[in-house]
């Protein structure tokens, strides 16, 4: 009766949230009193799980499995919580995560809790703490099922060591055409940009950079901090940015470390969305503007006057500091 | 062609958020009720699908009668009937379990509902949905085109867009992009007198059961002061996101 954890992996690569759900799952499964077993989907390196607390490693090698599939990999991950007799199944707050996890949840008649951000406050009854209206509130949540799938939100609880010998084991998880139902065309993704799902640092513009070709301020900053751009809704809704990047309550959720908000006012459909993040700063020319009720450091200023030199300060600061 | 629209009747997105009897429930007093955003964008869609192909669309809820208004103003946007399960919605299986009966007796080749509902933020009515009545599933979906018994769709993935293609029955999780923001409608007077004749059937529901149970609430923490910095002193900005808030 292991806890049973779902590890992401892009062309072999673990993410950055597989090692976090690893962790997660591993003090799950310390409450418990028993192991943690990963389920990987053609992975490289599957003993860095070990790190972070697996104990065992089911590794599912399938050429039909190199790109995601909702329904196939819930199967597998399904047939691998059977095996196991897995009681808690962990898997993150992705795209692809939150794709499959009610279709497992179906499959295993279990109870599942998204975006949670901590341990269970209890084993018996089995609670556990999740954001709640677009992270205004909390919610305290009790999984009454006797198997239960948690969603754990990105940047939640963080990378926790604990080495365990993470041995492996192939996995062949039995599929047919049914689990092949959804067929993918095309798949259209930036190679080399960084992700708002992935970053650590979110550089976002808003309606105060007046239009489309002042954006080149904001990449740079991105550029040098290594960070993934977004943008407020008003601009994604004139067409100013791509629709992938606005965040907010209706656009993506952001979760990173630091998020810095560049001529945008603070909208509460706005502040909900970003409100995950760790660090917040804000750059507006208004100091009434209520993003600086939510943020941790501000600068009233003009970001086409402010924006260059902190390029240049944060230029010569990577310079020194890499 | 036969839409189903899954409605969720969610506060408005400027609410303020706050909880009565010993932070159990949620405080409604003074709470301006919407259609949840994710479903407005799908509803709009499903217009689109009457209007140049002829679907026929129906809307259902699962709630108690004050989910009503909301109900009729989805009418007045141009659905042709309504139903309300008649119970209260308890959590996404709950849910899931009792549209799954409404999307079986009226044996629809297309369900669209939110990707998530603005209130609890689940994101899990979609696809249990689907697996329950074993149609397609396509998440996240921001765009979607039928033709025949063949859907296109688009999703959005961490980074990027997928274009999928998927057999009917289907049901999406859907989301901004399916149309866009200038594209939802606002009911207008003869819509609002419309909707009040067209049917809205209360269905009495199956007794599914909840797994989970939201026990209590929380607020976040107050926040501490922004900590203002001088425009003509970056140095501090960038020593403070190092030093203090370890961020860089």
């Amino acid at each position: 009766m292991s806890v049973l954890v779902y590890t992401e992996s892009e062309e072999g690569k673990f993410k950055k949230t597989a090692y976090e759900v690893v962790s997660y799952a591993r003090g799950i499964a310390d409450m418990l009193g028993t192991t943690v077993t990963a389920v990987a989907f053609n992975a490289d390196e599957t003993a860095s799980l070990g790190t972070y607390g697996a104990d065992k490693v089911m590794h599912v090698k399938n050429d039909k499995l190199g790109k995601f599939n909702a329904n196939a990999y819930a199967a597998a991950i399904t047939q691998a919580a059977q095996q196991e007799s897995a009681k808690v199944i962990v898997v993150s707050s992705s795209a692809n995560a939150k794709y499959l996890a009610p279709l497992l949840a179906i499959d295993l008649q279990a109870g599942y809790a998204s975006n949670v951000v901590a341990l269970p406050e209890s084993e018996s009854p089995f609670k556990v703490k999740r954001t709640a209206f677009t992270n205004k509130a909390f919610n305290h949540t009790e999984i009454k099922t006797d198997v239960k799938i948690v969603g754990l939100s990105k940047n939640s609880f963080g990378l926790k060591e604990s080495q365990k010998e993470a041995s492996e084991a192939a996995f062949e998880p039995g599929l047919d055409d049914k689990h092949f139902n959804i067929e993918v065309k095309s798949v259209d993704k930036a190679k080399d940009k960084v992700t708002i799902a992935d970053a650590e640092i979110v550089v976002s513009g808003g309606r105060g950079l007046k239009g489309p070709e002042n954006w080149g301020m904001i990449e740079e900053m991105a550029d040098i901090l290594g960070a993934a751009t977004a943008c407020s809704k008003p601009v994604s809704d004139m067409g100013w940015r791509p629709h992938g990047e606005h965040v907010g309550q209706t656009g993506k959720p952001v979760a990173s470390n630091l998020y810095i908000a560049i001529g945008i006012s603070g909208a509460i459909q706005h502040l909900a969305g970003i409100n995950a993040s760790k660090t917040k700063v804000v750059i507006n020319t208004d100091p009434e503007a209520p993003f600086f009720k939510a943020a941790d450091y501000g600068i009233v200023g003009d970001a086409f006057d402010v924006v260059p030199r902190l390029n240049e300060k944060l230029k010569e600061f990577k310079a020194n500091n890499s | 062609m036969k839409i189903l629209v899954c409605i969720s009747h969610v506060p408005d997105t400027t609410s303020k958020i706050n909880f009565t009897d010993n932070n159990t429930k949620f405080d409604t007093n003074g709470v301006q009720f919407v259609i949840n955003p994710n479903d407005e964008f799908g509803l709009t869609r499903a217009m689109w699908f009457k209007e140049k192909q002829g679907a026929t669309v129906d809307i259902v809820n699962v709630g108690g009668p004050e989910t009503e208004p909301t109900l009729r103003k989805a009418l007045a946007i141009g659905a042709d009937t309504a139903i309300r399960i008649d119970t209260e919605a308890l959590d996404g299986f709950q849910i899931a379990k009792e549209l799954s009966v409404v999307a079986k007796e009226g044996d629809y080749d297309l369900i669209i509902a939110g990707r998530e509902s603005i209130d609890y933020n689940g994101g899990m009515v979609p696809g249990m949905l689907a697996n329950l009545i074993g149609a397609s599933f396509v998440n996240t979906c921001i765009s979607l085109e039928v033709e025949g018994d063949t859907a296109t769709a688009i999703r959005e993935i961490d980074g990027g867009k997928e274009t999928v293609s998927a057999k009917l029955p289907l049901v999406i999780g859907g989301q901004k992009g399916l149309v866009e923001e200038s594209d939802l409608r606002i009911p207008n007077m003869r819509g609002i007198m419309m909707a009040r004749k067209k049917p809205l059937t209360v269905k009495e529901p199956a007794g599914a059961s909840a797994e989970t149970a939201a026990v209590s609430f929380e607020k976040p923490a107050p926040k501490g002061e922004v900590k203002l910095i001088d425009p003509d002193n970056l140095d501090q900005l960038i020593d403070l996101l190092h030093n203090e808030a370890k961020a860089i």
